[in-house]
């Protein structure tokens, strides 16, 4: 390979077969007290719902899985590793921190029934976090239930439907931009909106006529994301915000690029009427490989009646509590009060952070990106030259002609020493390169980078097969995606 | 690639091959070539109902899923069950790989259909924008 | 800051590569009258030490040292400690979802492994990455049966979680799916009369819980006679998952809804916990939620994929089967480890160990008070009734560090002065003693103050 990375070197690591195929009758990897009460006959108390055979389950010792877990997890890419610029995924550091104080005994072990009077820490937490969100979003009252971003759009569209509905009629449908996150359109259909597409225009924003002419009293809400999924602030926000509202809708934002944002511009200032934030995203929690994640809604004063129940409030005696006797409200959307979990860490960020912090960490992750688009302008195609916020998209145009694709260019970044960019997506863009540095990189990482995608654009026009058949250095090429579609094998089974 | 002419095409990328008042129904060598690898044929049950232009089924690739529309209206009558465990037959010969056969409704309907030469051309100009 | 690797020098030189002056230029995008020319008001800039002291303050005001009896879908099971420092490695902690396979196959492969396991302890033949929780996999299970049929009324037993009720309540709003209760009967177990008598053939399916929400075994056969007879499905929610140590798992039932919580996930005050729906392969293609498929790479070497990701919200967008995207990988991790920890002879035991302590506990509870629904085998939960008004007695408990048994006057009035108590491994007789000896200290003063006023009276 004549364009070596200075990032990554190639190193050996240890093979590992399923956890079942080490295991054998007799090895055991646990030991329980001597019962303390008298032994029961399982069979006199249960019948014939007793099980006696827990089938393939494994018999291995500590040591062994020890050993099988931290030799998979050696296969895994990740923000402790390097840079992870997935585009509107926003993978920052996850601080250690947060994962210390949610394990203290008391917020690790609080059940979620024990009585309020003695949950006033875990209450404390919860309000401390919603009037943190409140003032960062600018908006009125939230909901910390949900469990994740979609989740979370699922609320708030339940929240508009009602309000609508209260007015005296919910309305046919939600407008969605071509650029927005899939998870969008899949939530209008969960609350039974028809979805209507609404076309970007040559900046890349909402095209304002086309959001004039598709404006009506059938239109419950735009679903925007702001900025952008090609990290472009919408400049004209007030004026999409003023047409909605001249004709009843609300404005929805999803916050899943609030990274751009914090600090710097609060969405309740700019005609927002409710917004769900990726406690995941922008406040720090961890991604965990695919979560656990959290999606607070945030809502104008209008919407309050509307939040899941139960809400926080406090009570006459001066504790918190929570209030189930909401009439208006849209019900439960999850069992007891979300991923409280992810409320202690999202608040240990924000404490470590401050108002200053917090602003400093915008004005890093807005200033990583734009360095990376300077230094990437050039050797790939940059589809909107509207200026960049957060992210920047930019395209496998000039590298096709080669037949060399966004996916390729992705998986020989991984030889480099970096996670690939979000490809693929926002759907606008066809061979999107969306990347997303946040401002966990310092300029030493973010120079490596743009090193490296450059180097890659020149094996695409000097050899472009090495780029065709990346990545070389991994422990598995790349994998046979159909094979696995066509006769799916979803569950190890022992050989007969 | 020669369009049979034993049929009939639409705009939507399916063939409809009739013999007397009933018809097979499958996708264009076209549409596969640009699907990719097709993982899943998903198909109505016989006797559903179908109406000309409406969607009836889908075909998908590992990342993408298509509508198939229905070129003509009629009853399903017998469904190709071969695809639900090979569907890689569409990818291998999408003209000999039908779907579904139905009775149908309107014969006439097929006249409005492109030809194998219309439909020739019209994949060329779609591939020229 | 402490987080952010630049030094003002840093900031300045990238600037000024960029041809910049100020930060503020990069925010020129942003109209002028919106943005923020102020602080915000939130809590300063505090050192670790001080955060540490927060939660700590906090967690004191968070009933520390209290002994518990409380579980109704949030279970006190003993932690291993190697599950916390197996996902605390930075390379499950802070990797994403495993989209680009090949520098995630340690995610991907322990998945399939997770993946397994619950369909070895549920009898089912697949099972997905994880949902979010318990309430909105049976929700989703629910609207997945309505896809599978063609028909949209649901069944619910009321002996399902209450809150878990509500949920499915909120989702059904406007999926037009009418929901019906099946009420249950003096053993505690759903009303199978009841049942026949609601379910029709517009009927999708019909939700229970096994173990139910007092602890009670359901008998699923024949729920799913009934079931199946209407051309319906039978979609069970677990919410104990270490019952399936010595339950045998609903095996007739076609969609499976579970809470994992108890396999190692802290109770954290609710959340975050892991749910994951298991079905029989049939139905795979309707299932909601993440799956990692088993497949070769380009020499022929096992790994692993994320597959049939054309269900999904990002690919087919309006027509998915759910909105579902981030979903609780690593909580899925921690059931995974505990899973393994345990493993086939373990499981049995810990099970076996929380189904005498909660026998025990039924029986010393017995002597004083009316331990309901007698009739039917439970697991590690019961429902005592008691004289005095629960909160009353469980406010007496508090003084002397007890978190007694769940007061069901707000679920189920009809129930009287009932609470549901739980045992796990964890509960020891000592303190299952002194619980029942307050409990019955309450009996003994109602009991005596009543026998006053009779004498009074007489």
């Amino acid at each position: 390979m004549k364009h070596m990375t200075r990032k990554a070197t190639r190193h050996v690591n240890q093979n590992e077969g399923l956890i079942f195929e080490k295991s054998s009758a007799g090895k055991a990897a646990w030991k329980l007290p001597p019962l303390d009460v008298p032994e029961v006959d399982s069979t006199s108390l249960l019948g014939g719902v007793e099980r006696r055979d827990l089938g393939n389950m494994p018999e291995v010792s500590e040591i062994e899985i020890i050993r099988h877990f931290t030799r998979l997890s050696t296969w895994n890419y990740a923000i402790d590793l390097g840079m992870y610029p997935l585009g509107s995924c926003t993978m920052k550091y996850n601080p250690r921190v947060n994962e210390a104080v949610v394990r203290v005994e008391g917020i690790a072990n609080g059940h979620p029934y024990q009585p309020e009077k003695i949950s006033q820490g875990a209450l404390q937490i919860i309000k401390t976090l919603s009037q943190c969100l409140i003032e960062i979003t600018g908006m009125d009252a939230i909901t910390l239930q949900p469990a994740a971003g979609a989740h979370g759009e699922m609320t708030g569209l339940l929240m508009v439907r009602a309000y609508h509905h209260s007015k005296g009629r919910p309305r046919k449908k939600v407008l969605i931009p071509d650029s927005a996150h899939g998870t969008n359109p899949a939530t209008a259909a969960m609350v039974d909106y028809a979805v209507e597409n609404l076309k970007s225009d040559s900046r890349g924003m909402v095209d304002i006529s086309a959001l004039a002419a598709q404006m009506n009293e059938d239109v419950a809400a735009l679903m925007l994301t702001n900025p952008n999924t090609l990290g472009v602030f919408e400049q004209d926000i007030h004026k999409i915000a003023d047409i909605l509202h001249a004709k009843g809708g609300l404005l929805y934002m999803d916050g899943a690029n609030m990274n751009a944002l914090v600090g710097k511009v609060r969405p309740g200032d700019f005609g927002v009427d409710l917004m769900h934030l990726n406690l995941h995203k922008t406040f720090s929690t961890p991604h965990g490989g695919g979560g656990p994640g959290s999606g607070p809604v945030a809502v104008k004063k209008v919407l309050a009646p509307f939040l899941p129940k139960p809400v926080l409030v406090n009570k006459a005696d001066g504790t918190l509590g929570f209030e189930y006797n909401r009439p208006q409200s849209v019900g439960r959307v999850r069992a007891f009060y979300g991923n409280f979990g992810m409320f202690v860490r999202a608040l240990a960020y924000i404490q470590a952070n401050g108002p200053d912090g917090l602003r400093q960490t915008t004005e890093d992750a807005v200033l990583n990106a734009n360095y990376i688009r300077k230094g990437l302008e050039g050797a790939y195609e940059l589809p909107y030259s509207t200026p960049t916020m957060h992210e920047v998209v930019f395209s496998d145009k000039l590298q096709a002609k080669k037949g060399v694709r966004t996916m390729d260019i992705a998986k020989r970044l991984i030889d480099y020493g970096f996670h690939p960019y979000t490809t693929a997506f926002p759907l606008i863009v066809p061979g999107a390169m969306m990347i997303e540095p946040t401002e966990s990189e310092s300029i030493e990482e973010l120079d490596l980078f743009v090193e490296a995608m450059k180097s890659i654009a020149e094996e695409v026009e000097e050899n472009a097969q090495t780029v065709l058949d990346a990545p070389h250095s991994t422990r598995v090429s790349r994998l046979d995606e159909t094979a696995a579609a066509r006769k799916p094998v979803l569950r190890w089974k022992p050989v007969t | 690639m020669a369009y049979p002419t034993d049929r009939k095409y639409t705009k939507e990328h399916e063939w409809i091959q009739p013999n007397g008042n009933t018809a097979a129904i499958g996708i264009t060598d076209h549409a596969q070539e640009s699907l990719g690898d097709i993982v899943f044929v998903e198909l109505p049950k016989v006797g559903a109902e179908l109406t000309s232009g409406k969607t009836f089924g889908t075909v998908e690739s590992v990342k993408a899923v298509s509508d198939l529309f229905a070129p003509a209206s009629g009853t399903v009558t017998e469904i190709n069950g071969d695809l639900a465990t090979s569907p890689e037959k569409v990818n291998k010969d999408a003209h000999g790989a039908w779907m579904i056969k139905i009775s149908l409704k309107n014969p006439k309907e097929l006249d409005s259909l492109l030809s194998s030469s219309d439909y020739d051309k019209f994949v060329a100009e779609e591939g020229g924008h | 800051m402490r987080y952010l690797p630049k030094s003002p020098a840093d900031r300045e030189a990238m600037l000024k590569a960029m041809g910049l002056r100020s930060v503020d230029d990069l925010f020129a995008p942003i109209p002028a009258e919106y943005r923020l020319n102020r602080d915000l008001k939130i809590p300063r800039q505090m050192a670790e030490s001080e955060i540490v002291d927060y939660f700590r303050q906090r967690s004191r005001e968070n009933a520390e040292g209290y002994v518990s009896f409380l579980g109704a879908g949030a279970y006190s099971h003993y932690r291993p400690v190697i599950i916390d420092s197996l996902i605390s490695r930075g390379e499950f902690l802070t990797a994403y979802t495993p989209y680009q396979a090949e520098i995630s196959q340690g995610t991907l492969q322990s998945i399939f492994e997770f993946q397994t396991m619950i369909c070895e302890l549920t009898g089912m033949e697949v099972a997905n990455a994880s949902m979010y929780d318990g309430s909105t996999a049976a929700a989703e299970a629910v609207m997945m049966a309505v896809r599978l049929t063609g028909r949209r009324s649901v069944i619910v037993a009321r002996s399902l979680h209450p809150e878990y009720r509500e949920v499915l309540a909120t989702y059904a709003t406007h999926q037009g799916m009418p929901l019906s209760t099946a009420g249950f009967g003096e053993n505690g177990r759903v009303n199978l009369a009841d049942l026949e008598k609601s379910i029709s053939a517009e009927t999708a399916c019909v939700l229970i819980q096994s173990p139910n929400f007092f602890g009670t075994i359901e008998d699923v056969a024949a729920v799913a006679d009934i079931v199946h007879r209407n051309g319906a499905l039978l979609v069970v929610s677990i919410a104990e998952a270490v019952s399936l140590g010595i339950v045998e798992p609903p095996r007739e039932a076609d969609i499976i809804a579970m809470e994992a919580q108890s396999f190692g996930v802290p109770l954290g005050f609710g959340g975050p916990y892991c749910g994951v729906i298991a079905t029989r392969e049939k139905f795979v293609r309707q299932m909601p939620g993440r799956l990692v498929g088993q497949t070769v790479d380009k020499h022929g070497k096992r790994g692993f994929v994320l597959t049939l990701a054309t269900r999904e919200q990002h690919i087919r967008r309006e027509k998915a089967t759910s909105n579902i995207c981030t979903n609780q990988a690593l909580v899925a991790l921690m059931v995974n480890i505990f899973m393994t920890v345990y493993g086939k002879v373990g499981l049995r035991e810990l099970a076996k160990q929380n189904l005498a302590k909660a026998a025990y506990a039924a029986a010393q509870f017995g002597k004083q008070s009316t331990v309901l629904f007698g009739g039917a085998p439970r697991f590690n939960e019961f429902v005592v009734r008691t004289s005095e008004d629960s909160y009353a007695i469980n406010n007496r408990l508090l003084g002397h560090k007890v978190i007694g048994g769940l007061p069901l006057k707000k679920f189920y009035p009809e129930l009287g002065n009932a609470a549901l108590w739980c045992c796990t491994e964890l509960s020891t007789r000592s303190s299952i003693d002194t619980a029942v000896g307050l409990v019955a200290e309450s009996e003994r003063s109602v009991r005596s103050a009543k026998q006053e006023a009779e004498e009074v009276a007489r």
